[in-house]
């Protein structure tokens, strides 16, 4: 019975209506306005086609897809063979393809062969050779030799349209599946075709190169050769390569994403196709920033500190020397992990803490934090899975707080452009200004300064409509915003909206899930409830009580590893800028007693370490990461090595070596025992967290500025006091970008934005510099003037060539004094990788030169 | 027929400055206007219905029928387009009616205009014309100065804004929906349809799109009468065209008769070919109508007549050629045209026609290869009826209907060079003496 029998319609609920074709004499029922290239894929025959895309709107243009309609459905024929990629099918249309019309063949055969007309033939050396849409539907569709005996177009090649995009024009066959991803899709329509005729060809602005986030994917949906990376291009044929699927570990979003090797070396990362999560996409920086493991700063043994300084030492010895100095320490050992870690490794660490060293010091959080944070992520998302991608499209409504999916949570930007442009659904974001990204998601901007949020979202259901349909994403961000996430878990509850939190690193959700979080067992459970610390004991096998007090966050623990009450460190995936104070972070890493350090590259970290322990990259290890949705992510190993270190072994043997049993030593062992803990269902609050944090604080206002502020913001030395705004974008100069110019100079270049009025005030000019001055630092940027921005703002990226918002000594909600200033000569670093110059069409760019320069 | 010719919108093109709003009013311009706001916009459609006019912009649509399919529950305005970007080769019958009598037209817009209930109508001009472009500004200024445009047009309740929009040289955007991306600012090429226009054209609002001719005849038929329109004519091609004719012709220009009338006829009337000379072929309206011979000089210049003899109506552009002419250098000139307006957008027609063009280069220079015929004829049947539009057909059309007729000529350049067998300088007016062979290409 298909769902088309409707003798029972009562009980069977059809959800779409259907139609029945007949494709190359079979049957077929389809939801009607399924397109016949799509109803034929159902059926098993594949029409050939260049631009169909199935995320793209049709356009029809390739014309490779004929078919021939012999019936429309009313009797009577198409005189013309129709392209299947724009043609709907209707009830009782008759439909053949290549397989069983001679008309529709030879119309494929034909335009085959005028696709190649102006194609050059230069599949050897071509990057997409191998893997071609065009070079295997020559040979499926097209006729075996050429009868075109003419003279080619050509073109000076290649054209780069950005840094790390190159387009040889000869090899494009025009389908518009770029123009349409980026215009659709990414929302950032910088290309375009240009010209006409055979000359038409795909182009760019002259002062506006193709700058997208996701601009990678335009590489991989072409259908031929024509675009190519910087970074791959040339590297390596298709059928040198070995794929892994994989998952992406830049942010939180967990894109399926496919990983070619070759040689035991990763030459290029594309995307994976997954409906559930990224559909075909991913970002930029999940294709791209795969190099950060290549570069001299790559640990390959063990190193142990010996007269001051570092030196390679035997794992035997290094893990002697690491277990001496924690039995030193005794219980007086913090542990400190970052978001490089998988689930598998985050739950090691939670355990090791627990088990071995007996302590509840441990915090992933290697970052801005506060104590209402880890109470909303306890009580809020720890164990629970409310929302996923596909809910964004059925919302009623989306509310950003403190989160910039563009530039925070890729794949989920896209999602939520995909939601406003196709279903309509509505969005608002409360940020000081209507950034370009929420803009493309197509949100309405609900004003707050930074600080202000509580204020704003407390009956904010009264100005937009939100309901048990509706779906708020609250960034991590909103952790140093006092109030916010209270606010935002009262708004939920309010309206009924469905809560997600959006951390930015790929490890962060599993480590809460972990429980590598102070108070925090794993699954959600509340260290302070007994039957929570009864489960954990039964799954690890555990004689002894486990310590019910709760531990120090990570800032605390610093602090107290700088005073000596922390007399060890345990350390892994944590780099200290990432702090809102990283020179306490590097005092407390300096001061303590003893630091082990495990990491798979030389850091601040181990720079100060007594130990450090080298671990594989996330390539070299199976493991798992879990989206913001809480939805885990396995992938395995890509690069296969005998004898892969990951963190989880590094604590299994340092736990033998301490006597105990750490009980797992593999990423199997993990999973086996992490499925044991049953779903936590009982009350989630944290010891001593009853409820919001203390002080949902005022934000700090200028007028209330100390020392010397006047109360229209302006100061005594000149200066103007403003308040802070501030947060990372998606490509900054990270250590995950290391040894990938290309991709680092697409980044956004930083601006210092200031509403109209607030320039005003302050004395800044467009395009003149603004000097910020912080307790710890100064940096200059460029003034941008942001329309509808929060007077008395200003936002600034939080890291970018020339500037670190923590290293200031500044953060988000906090005053900055700002002064107008003469801009440095000096370009941005970014800009300064000049593959984008002279990108202009028939300005051939000499791209071996650059490929030289960038990989040396 | 009653009379052979029948000027009715070249009626006034010899006055005295016929273009100044004026010299129109004088002659009955505007009362037709004035007639209509009397009516309801449903009796307007009904009476263009009944006359039979059918869109003179060559695929011969019934205008009545077309300003029907607008819808009626579409919450988004209507818009009337002008389609005024006439750039096909041969082609001469809108712009000299826009230079003539640029009233007739703004008048047919206005009123057509408000039988669709649109507040707003663009005419798309081709932007290579400036000429056409400032004397229908100047006109649409001065109707606006008189009341025909604006607010409250003539008192009766009904608002109007027209808006002359010129082109930036694009044949394509002659194609109603690459004229409507245009219109709205984008690269002119062809939008996919469906939507089609009259549900979401400009600006995805309900949208009729006519020829300037078309809108220019509605005055004419609101003031005379739909019997009277279609007294004209014959049974399905009602109603006066005007005919461009040009080339080796005695006096080439337009003429305005009842559909239906021959080339003999209307060559008869103008003195026939030039002096000493003999008509080869001929195109019944335009590059992209399949070529003619002197065996259907005869034949009616209707859609019909057209259609039964394998070519169509068209645009009613009669160019003729005398037997001086290459038919080989004829069509690669065409092509040349079609292979420089293709858009880029599909594939069929924009790599066809660069295809086409070298292969015809070759036949034009004798250096044709045994094949190249069929080869031809290979390519034209893997362009035409598969491209995105109808350019690609137009480009294929002559060529095809070119070797049917000649194809001794595409033969014979497989050894002699068509300027040697047919010396080009015999076929201008302008070189009487004769030339070293190849002197003129």
């Amino acid at each position: 019975m298909t769902v088309t029998d409707r003798k029972d319609g009562a009980d069977v609920e059809v959800a779409e209506q259907l139609v029945t074709v007949t494709i190359d004499d079979t049957q077929v029922q389809v939801p009607k306005g399924t397109l016949a290239i799509r109803a034929a894929e159902l059926i098993g025959v594949a029409i050939p086609r260049f631009c169909d895309h199935p995320l793209l709107d049709p356009v029809g243009a390739c014309r490779q897809c004929l078919v021939e309609v012999p019936d429309m459905g009313n009797g009577r024929g198409m005189p013309k063979p129709q392209a299947s990629c724009t043609l709907e099918v209707a009830d009782g249309m008759q439909i053949r393809t290549q397989l069983t019309s001679p008309v529709a063949d030879k119309a494929q055969h034909g335009m085959i062969e005028m696709l190649l007309l102006n194609h050059p033939l230069d599949c050897p050396v071509c990057d997409k050779g191998g893997e071609c849409p065009l070079q295997n539907q020559a040979m499926s569709n097209g006729r075996g030799e050429s009868r075109f005996e003419a003279v080619k177009r050509t073109y000076p090649k290649p054209v780069s349209i950005s840094a790390q995009v190159l387009l040889d024009r000869e090899r494009c066959v025009l389908c518009a599946r770029c123009t349409r991803f980026s215009e659709q899709i990414a929302g950032d329509p910088f290309i375009a075709l240009v010209e006409r005729g055979a000359l038409q060809q795909v182009g760019i602005y002259e002062r506006e190169p193709f700058e997208s986030y996701f601009s990678g994917n335009t590489i991989q949906i072409c259908p031929v050769g024509a675009l190519t990376s910087a970074a791959y291009r040339f590297r390596a044929r298709p059928f040198d390569l070995t794929s892994t699927p994989s998952v992406g570990e830049h942010d939180a979003c967990g894109a399926a994403i496919r990983v070619d090797h070759r040689r035991g070396e990763v030459m290029r990362r594309l995307a994976g196709d997954d409906p559930e999560v990224n559909e075909e996409w991913i970002t930029d920086k999940d294709r791209f920033a795969f190099r950060y493991g290549r570069g001299e700063d790559r640990l390959r043994t063990p190193l142990v500190r010996e007269d001051g300084v570092l030196r390679p030492a035997s794992w035997p010895e290094a893990i002697d020397v690491a277990v001496a100095g924690l039995r030193r320490a005794g219980r007086d050992v913090g542990v400190l992990t970052g978001g490089r870690l998988t689930l598998e490794d985050a739950y090691g660490y939670s355990r090791f803490a627990r088990t071995v060293l007996g302590t509840d010091d441990i915090d992933f959080r290697a970052r801005p934090l506060s104590q209402e944070e880890a109470d909303f992520l306890s009580r809020h998302v720890a164990g629970r899975a409310d929302v996923v991608y596909a809910d964004v499209e059925k919302a009623s409504g989306v509310l950003m707080v403190a989160f910039e999916p563009e530039e925070e949570a890729g794949t989920l930007f896209l999602r939520l452009r995909k939601a406003s442009r196709r279903s309509g659904v509505p969005s608002w974001t409360v940020a000081p200004y209507l950034s370009n990204g929420a803009r493309k998601a197509g949100a309405v901007l609900v004003p707050a300064a930074p600080g202000a949020e509580p204020q704003v979202l407390a009956g904010l259901e009264e100005h937009i409509p939100l309901d048990a349909g509706s779906i708020i994403f609250v960034g991590e961000r909103a952790a140093v915003l006092p109030g916010t996430l209270t606010a935002v878990a009262e708004l939920a509850e309010r309206t009924g909206a469905r809560l997600a939190w959006v951390p930015r690193r790929a490890g962060d959700r599993g480590a809460l899930e972990a429980g590598c979080l102070p108070g925090l067992l794993p699954g959600g459970r509340p260290l302070a409830d007994p039957r929570a610390r009864v489960d954990c004991l039964s799954v690890w096998e555990l004689g002894r009580e486990l310590q019910a007090t709760p531990g120090r966050d990570a800032e605390q623990m610093l602090a107290a590893a700088a005073t000596g009450e922390l007399r060890a460190l345990v350390v892994s995936g944590v780099d200290p800028g990432d702090f809102a104070d990283p020179a306490a972070v590097l005092r407390g890493l300096e001061e303590v007693g003893f630091l082990v350090s495990v990491e798979n590259r030389l850091s601040e970290v181990t720079a100060r370490a007594d130990v450090v322990l080298p671990v594989s990259l996330v390539e070299e290890r199976p493991g798992t990461f879990v989206t913001w949705e809480g939805r885990r992510r396995e992938f395995g190993v890509v690069i296969r090595h005998a004898n892969p270190m990951t963190d989880l072994r590094v604590l299994a043997a340092l736990a033998d070596a301490l006597g105990h049993d750490l009980g797992i030593r593999t990423v199997a062992d993990a999973r086996r025992e992490i499925a044991q803990f049953d779903p936590w269902t009982r009350d989630r609050a944290l010891p001593g967290g009853s409820g919001p944090s203390p002080a949902p604080a005022t934000p700090v206002a200028p007028a209330a500025a100390p020392d010397g502020g006047r109360a229209d913001g302006g100061r005594a030395d000149g200066g103007h006091q403003l308040l802070l705004a501030t947060w990372r974008m998606m490509l900054d100069p990270s250590r995950a970008l290391d040894n990938e110019p290309h991709l680092l100079a697409t980044a956004r270049r930083p601006v210092a934005r200031v509403s109209q009025a607030t320039a005003r005030r302050a004395g800044l000019v467009e395009g003149e510099g603004v000097r910020l001055v912080g307790p710890r630092g100064e940096a200059v940027l460029p003034v941008h003037v942001t329309a509808g921005m929060v007077d008395d703002v200003i936002w600034v990226p939080t890291l970018a060539a020339g500037i670190s918002v923590p290293a200031l000594g500044l953060g988000a909600g906090r005053p900055v004094t700002v002064h107008p200033a003469a801009l440095p000569a000096t370009p941005h670093p970014g800009a300064a990788v000049p593959v984008g110059e002279g990108a202009l069409p028939g300005a051939g760019v000499d791209v071996q030169h650059e490929e030289q320069g960038g990989v040396a | 027929m009653t009379d052979t010719l029948t000027p009715v919108l070249s009626a006034s093109w010899g006055d005295e400055r016929a273009w100044k709003l004026g010299n129109y009013e004088r002659t009955g311009g505007y009362t037709a206007l004035r007639s209509a706001l009397q009516m309801a916009p449903e009796e307007v459609v009904g009476l263009v219905k009944d006359s039979g006019l059918r869109g003179r912009g060559g695929a011969g649509f019934p205008t009545g029928m077309k300003w029907s399919f607008v819808p009626k529950d579409n919450p988004n305005p209507t818009y009337l387009v002008v389609n005024a970007d006439e750039s096909e080769p041969g082609t001469c019958k809108d712009m000299p009616l826009m230079m003539a009598t640029p009233h007739t037209l703004v008048e047919g817009v206005i009123i057509s205009a408000y039988a669709i209930k649109a507040s707003y109508a663009f005419i798309y001009v081709r932007g290579e014309v400036l000429h056409v472009v400032r004397r229908l500004q100047q006109a649409v200024r001065e109707a606006y100065s008189a009341g025909y445009i604006g607010s409250n047009v003539l008192g009766s309740g009904y608002d109007l804004e027209v808006v002359v929009h010129a082109g930036a040289g694009a044949y394509i955007c002659g194609e109603e929906t690459a004229l409507l991306d245009s219109l709205e600012g984008r690269r002119g090429q062809p939008r996919l349809r469906p939507p089609f226009p009259a549900v979401a054209g400009l600006y995805a609002s309900p949208t009729v799109i006519n020829n300037v001719e078309s809108i220019a005849s509605v005055p004419s038929i609101v003031a005379n009468g739909a019997d009277w329109f279609a007294s004209m004519g014959t049974e399905r091609s009602k109603g006066m065209t005007l005919y461009s004719l040009s080339g080796h012709v005695a006096n080439p220009g337009q003429l305005e008769a009842p559909l239906g009338i021959t080339l003999r006829q209307l060559l008869d009337l103008t003195g026939g070919m030039r002096a000493g000379h003999q008509l080869k072929f001929w195109t019944p309206g335009g590059s992209s109508t399949p070529i003619l011979t002197p065996e259907h000089i005869d034949l009616p210049l209707d859609y019909e007549g057209m259609a039964a003899a394998g070519s169509m109506l068209g645009t009613k552009a009669l160019q003729c050629f005398d037997e001086t002419t290459s038919v080989v250098r004829s069509t690669l000139r065409w092509v040349e045209f079609y292979k420089h307006e293709s858009c880029g957008k599909c594939t069929p027609c924009r790599e066809g026609s660069w295809w086409l063009v070298q292969i015809l280069m070759r036949l034009e220079a004798g250096q044709g290869v045994e094949g190249d015929i069929e080869k031809i004829l290979d390519l034209c049947d893997n362009i035409g009826g598969r491209s995105f539009c109808a350019l690609a057909d137009g480009a294929v059309a002559c060529v095809t209907s070119a070797i049917k007729h000649f194809r001794e000529e595409f033969e014979a350049g497989m050894h002699t060079p068509a300027w040697e067998l047919l010396p080009y300088e015999r076929s201008t007016v302008f070189i009487r003496s004769e030339q070293p062979a190849g002197g003129v290409r």
